[in-house]
């Protein structure tokens, strides 16, 4: 499945990854399964609630998600996947996010080097629980950039 | 004695595409145990594979997380709804000296 972005989201991630480094920022996308793909059309920026290690940790909690989601549903939307940011880090899923993952939410991970805006991925939990790229659109301009991952593991993902 | 369980959008993949599904069982454990017998997919997200409820997982009872209540012991009722409620975490490298210390004063939640 692909997921499809306007640029204004696209932006205000950026934005909230450099306003919360060089902690981790978070945050909530809403959207709809469209002709078999995910459509984002509003973002929810959320507080990290791991005051403990915010630096290289995220935690959005259930209550959080409830409320998310009942707003989600106001809206006539759903909530189709996260965002996270790495700072000083790169936009690749960890271990510890493997780890934590749900399947068929888009996991979108910025990278943030010394303040400023990087790569942006897009990542899905397989069935066997692995991370695999997820083709990411911007939506409207009608151009497709494709994530892909070479046999050594290190990635190529489009950096919008 | 059947109660109704939410199932939330990633795993509807796994329930033949139903948002809730009547389930039974007299506890929490009994009735999540026999959603995982019916729809077999589902165990692997739900469980660890030491068998244990991912941290991840948060069950409501109604509007009470079980956590608040008896855990997976936590007993239901007809009408009663649990609902399967993700949180998400994530992130990169070692733990913080300070979540370490959290750690060892039993208070990390993941």
């Amino acid at each position: 499945m692909a997921i499809e972005l306007p640029q204004q989201q696209i932006e205000r991630i950026r934005e909230h990854g450099q306003e919360t480094y060089p902690n981790e920022c978070c945050g909530v996308l809403l959207g709809k399964e469209q002709d078999g793909r995910k459509v984002v059309l509003e973002i929810l920026p959320l507080k990290n609630a791991r005051d403990d290690s915010p630096r290289n940790r995220f935690l959005i909690l259930p209550e959080d998600i409830l409320h998310s989601d009942r707003e989600a549903r106001r809206r006539g939307l759903e909530i189709v996947g996260f965002y996270h940011s790495h700072p000083d880090h790169p936009a690749r899923p960890s271990e510890f996010d493997r780890e934590h993952a749900w399947p068929w939410y888009t996991y979108l991970i910025l990278a943030v080097e010394k303040g400023h805006p990087k790569e942006l991925t897009a990542w899905l939990l397989s069935d066997g629980r692995s991370f695999f790229p997820e083709e990411m659109r911007i939506a409207g301009d009608g151009n497709t950039k494709q994530i892909s991952s070479t046999p050594s593991g290190s990635s190529s993902a489009a950096t919008l | 004695m059947a109660v109704k369980v939410i199932i939330p959008t990633p795993l509807r993949q796994y329930t033949e595409k139903k948002d809730s599904v009547e389930v039974e069982g007299q506890t929490v454990e009994e009735v999540l145990r026999n959603l995982t017998a019916r729809y077999n997919d589902l165990q692997r997200h739900l469980y660890s594979e030491e068998g244990k409820l991912r941290s991840f997982v948060n069950i409501y009872r109604n509007d009470e997380d079980i956590r608040y209540l008896e855990r997976e012991r936590t007993a239901v009722k007809e009408n009663d709804v649990l609902s399967i409620v993700p949180s998400i975490a994530g992130g990169f490298g070692p733990l913080s000296p300070e979540a370490w210390l959290s750690i060892a004063g039993g208070l990390e939640r993941d």
